[in-house]
């Protein structure tokens, strides 16, 4: 899709599209590329010389025993957040859809918490949870469970799946509910002259409706749990106890500013770039995204 | 819907008032949380909001909490500056590429465009340390400039506008020649104009997401003074074996989703319309 | 007031060449009309003479003064697109006022202009809407008073009226015209609607495929189409047509099937014995008894419209159908046999293989 029109100027057009493409240059693709070529390089312990050590970086990372931890970290993680937000909001979203009455109304007070930042949703559930001082640690206490997400990997993996998870309900909601809200009310009907149950009808023929949705956003919770959570990991168990929370994210911020092992956290940041891409790839190949060229 | 069942009706009124109770539970929590005193607080927990409200929160305001060194009131600044730099930076450089993009042909032109699609693949996780470098490098760290110009690139809001501007009639673009106006006339009389609700809805995204910073800030800033709130939060959590001030915590916690939600709810419409016109 | 010429005018998009060589000369004050089927490149020969689109090969020229190089802007001309083009985030009269005010114009005349155009195009009490709040009818007077304003030397319409229903076409229409006769400015105006070209034109540009047909009055191209096209584009129902022969002493015309006909005045020797096709429109027709030259028609159906009926029938098993347009009201089983005798000055004859009129 091309415009008819243009405007006829030599040097406009670059001037207009210098700011955005310096920003890039400086702050995304030469960052970029020195985490590549890093990468493949090896700092002495005194930061005085590099070598090029090719894939050894690699090579060692896929045999450390604490970053293939990180993977498995990542991958229950992540799937568990996408899992629990998706199918949350799902379901409210098919309520929210049914009823008439008030349906702003919920709709507002089930978006509202995609505003409150990652890592301040980690304070709200820590605080919940803290051994000492949280309600529900207290509670759990009660009922005779020994809650102590400090010394527990399990629980402490548990926690941060759910204040990452809670947040992102908002946003899963809004585009579950868009979609359904989408989907012409004279199919519904139609079942329904059909004798199709309401919950028939949902799985028979929304569900289907909804499956570009329903791919979409696992793509988008899965970038969000990979990248954005790292606030709430920092903030609760900075990826422990014992690497049980270490994800992929939060141990390259750690390798890279507290052990400062630039050639490994470099290559971790490689890898992490490449799953990011291949998300975005996917995305864009297989998903319909208003985005033409 | 399709047909009348008062109880199933009911039902789904029950569940939804359910999900929206135990979403806002953990909000609540917080604000019961922010309006006692801390021995309250960690007593026993009270299930009422106290009477510590304005105590709190203008301790918090105008002193802040242990060791962290700077107010809520200055780091809330901060914050604020950080997401209005953001969300204006973004929505300027990515008005102009776009413009640039749809209205005129010039070398390399597709090679820039892929090059900020390229960005939306290069999240800063990904890049933390050299793009800290970089930072480092240009002395930027601790500043304002080093807190907003890293996150200004955007592929998405570019993309925003230039769909926008590509359902901009071409009869528009040649009325306007025949007035005799040239292209910056144009994109600030007409363009911009025309764009005001892309651009209110990009905003209100933006500025959430400016907000919300939390990687970026905590790489960039050392000194206390340019602290975020919400960098300061978590420095007022790590008091080691000590007892946090919770009620501090908590009250800056509010004041630090206080803005977001106050824009997601004033400004709802641009909101929905933002979230799904940038991500789909 | 100007005139305006074109000479030679080819337009190439890339390999492809749209326009091949149009030639004419619009009078000062004149409304000229380019008429055509859609893609004929009626409007690319107008956004030529508006300087949208760049000038392959040729030159037009306002006043005498050649314009190719010159931007739109400073042709001094003003311009009607179909979709109006307005400004939908300014008020009617910033809609109107923008081009002066670019061109710096002292804001009371701007002032001035605007509410005198205004005036006339009825639109004073308006000026304060956005295009978004007038009807279709409105906003097209929006788009006619924001070149009245300018004053221009020519206006150039894009098919103005095609997103307005038929009433309001109609009325606007007759507006359109009333304006020229006021304000004598020399139009040209682009339409694929033959109505509003017979209505409004003084002149049409009849064109067909990058190429000019024909040149002439309302009244020229319907009397005498220069082309089978022309012939078979203006009036309705269209014209029908018969292929024949011209008989060996061009007195007649042999019609494939259907008999002769007689052809007054005699053709030139140069078009005996050759193939033609005749042309009748369908109210030249009238009822005769049977005989020499005469065409048959078998009924096969009726459109009964009231003041007229048409029928459309058949000369015989092969040929295809054609009408006959007869004043009042006529009931005519199917099946029925008509003779139709066409009085010999209203046969159009074309040369078959160039579709050129023949003869006079």
């Amino acid at each position: 899709m091309e415009k008819r029109v243009i405007f006829k100027n030599r040097v406009l057009p670059y001037l207009l599209v210098a700011p955005q493409i310096i920003i890039t240059l400086v702050f995304f693709i030469w960052p970029a590329f020195m985490a590549l070529y890093q990468s493949v390089q090896q700092e002495d312990p005194f930061g005085l010389k590099t070598t090029f050590v090719g894939l050894d970086n690699f090579a060692y990372i896929f045999t450390d025993a604490i970053y293939l931890n990180s993977i498995k970290v990542t991958m229950i993680f992540s799937f568990s957040v996408a899992v629990i937000a998706m199918s949350t909001a799902l379901f409210l979203a098919a309520m929210a859809d049914r009823v008439i009455r008030g349906a702003t109304t919920y709709k507002t007070f089930i978006i509202w918490p995609y505003a409150v930042a990652p890592v301040a949703a980690a304070v709200l559930w820590y605080f919940l949870f803290n051994p000492t001082v949280g309600m529900i640690s207290f509670f759990l206490k009660a009922i005779g469970i020994d809650w102590n997400f400090t010394l527990k990997g399990g629980q402490a993996m548990v926690l941060v799946i759910l204040a990452s998870a809670w947040r992102q309900i908002s946003y899963n909601f809004l585009f579950f509910l868009a979609g359904l809200q989408a989907i012409p009310k004279s199919f519904i009907e139609a079942a329904a002259i059909d004798g199709a149950s309401p919950a028939k009808r949902f799985w028979t023929i929304a569900f289907p409706l909804l499956s570009p949705t329903f791919f979409f956003l696992l793509v988008m919770n899965l970038v969000y749990a990979f990248c954005d959570t790292f606030g709430v990991i920092h903030a609760i168990t900075e990826g422990g106890p014992n690497e049980a929370t270490n994800i992929m994210v939060f141990k390259i911020y750690h390798d890279s500013f507290e052990s400062l092992d630039l050639g490994g956290s470099a290559a971790q940041s490689v890898i992490l770039m490449f799953i990011v891409i291949a998300l975005t790839v996917i995305q864009f190949r297989y998903i319909e995204r208003k985005v033409h060229y | 819907m399709v047909e009348h069942r008062p109880w199933l009706t009911f039902l789904t009124h029950a569940i939804l008032l359910l999900g929206c109770l135990i979403i806002a539970f953990p909000i609540y929590t917080t604000f019961v949380a922010s309006t006692h005193s801390l021995e309250t607080i960690t007593s026993f927990f009270p299930f009422l909001p106290g009477r510590h409200l304005i105590e709190n929160y203008q301790q918090a305001l105008t002193v802040g909490s242990g060791e962290v060194g700077a107010t809520v009131g200055s780091m809330m600044l901060n914050s604020l500056i950080m997401a209005l730099g953001i969300a204006i930076g973004k929505i300027s450089i990515s008005l102009l590429s776009a413009f640039a993009i749809v209205y005129f042909r010039f070398r390399f032109r597709m090679f820039f465009f892929w090059m900020i699609f390229i960005t939306l693949m290069l999240p800063v996780e990904v890049r933390i340390l050299p793009t800290h470098k970089v930072v480092a490098d240009l002395n930027m760290l601790d500043s304002y400039s080093g807190l907003i110009f890293p996150l200004i690139a955007s592929a998405t809001a570019t993309f925003l506008f230039r769909q926008f501007f590509m359902t901009v009639p071409d009869e528009l673009c040649e009325a306007h020649r025949i007035d005799g106006g040239g292209p910056m006339r144009f994109f600030f009389d007409i363009l911009l104009p025309m764009s005001r609700t892309s651009i209110a809805a990009l905003f209100v995204i933006l500025f959430i997401y400016g907000w919300n910073q939390y990687l970026w800030p905590l790489l960039v800033t050392g000194d206390e003074s340019y602290y975020t709130l919400l960098i300061g939060i978590k420095r007022m959590l790590d008091v080691g074996e000590g007892q946090a001030d919770w009620h501090i915590i908590m009250a800056s916690t509010m004041l630090a989703m206080v803005p977001p939600v106050l824009v997601v709810i004033f400004m709802q419409k641009q909101f929905v319309r933002g979230m799904t016109e940038t991500e789909k | 007031m100007a005139d305006v010429s074109l000479r030679d005018i080819y337009k190439s998009f890339g390999q492809n060449e749209v326009i091949h060589g149009i030639s004419c000369d619009i009078h000062d004050g004149e409304f000229i009309v380019i008429l055509g089927p859609s893609g004929c490149g009626k409007s690319t020969v107008l956004r030529m003479i508006a300087g949208l689109e760049v000038i392959t090969q040729g030159d037009i020229a306002i006043n005498g003064k050649v314009v190719n190089q010159l931007e739109p802007a400073d042709r001094d001309i003003a311009m009607v697109f179909q979709n109006y083009a307005l400004y939908p985030h300014m008020t009617v009269f910033k809609n109107m006022a923008y081009g002066l005010k670019i061109r710096r114009m002292p804001k009371a005349e701007i002032e001035e202009r605007v509410q005198r155009a205004a005036r006339i195009l009825e639109l004073t009490e308006f000026l304060d809407r956005k295009p978004r709040q007038l009807s279709g009818g409105q906003r097209q007077r929006v788009a006619m008073g924001r070149c009245i304003v300018r004053e221009p030397k020519v206006f150039l319409f894009d098919e103005p009226l095609s997103n307005l229903d038929a009433k309001l076409r109609v009325q606007m229409r007759l507006e359109l015209r009333n304006l020229h006769e006021t304000l004598g400015i020399t139009s040209v105006y682009v339409t694929h609607d033959q109505v509003e070209a017979m209505t409004l034109g003084d002149r049409l540009i009849i064109m067909e495929n990058g190429y000019v047909e024909q040149i002439g009055s309302p009244l020229e191209v319907y009397e005498r189409p220069a082309t089978i096209f022309v012939a078979g584009f203006i009036g309705s129902p269209a014209m029908n047509f018969f292929e024949g022969r011209a008989s060996r002493d061009g007195q007649s015309l042999e019609l494939s099937g259907s008999g002769s006909l007689p052809v007054y005045p005699h053709l030139e020797p140069d078009f005996c014995d050759k193939a033609v096709v005749v042309g009748v429109r369908p109210e030249h027709f009238s009822l005769a008894p049977e005989g020499d030259g005469t065409i048959k028609m078998q009924v096969d159906h009726l459109e009964t419209l009231g003041a007229d009926t048409l029928v459309h029938g058949k000369s015989g098993e092969e040929s295809s159908l054609f009408t006959l347009r007869l004043p009042d009201i006529h009931n005519y089983k199917k099946g029925s046999s008509l003779f139709l005798s066409v009085s010999p000055e209203r046969l159009h004859l074309f040369d078959k293989q160039s579709g050129k009129r023949i003869g006079d």
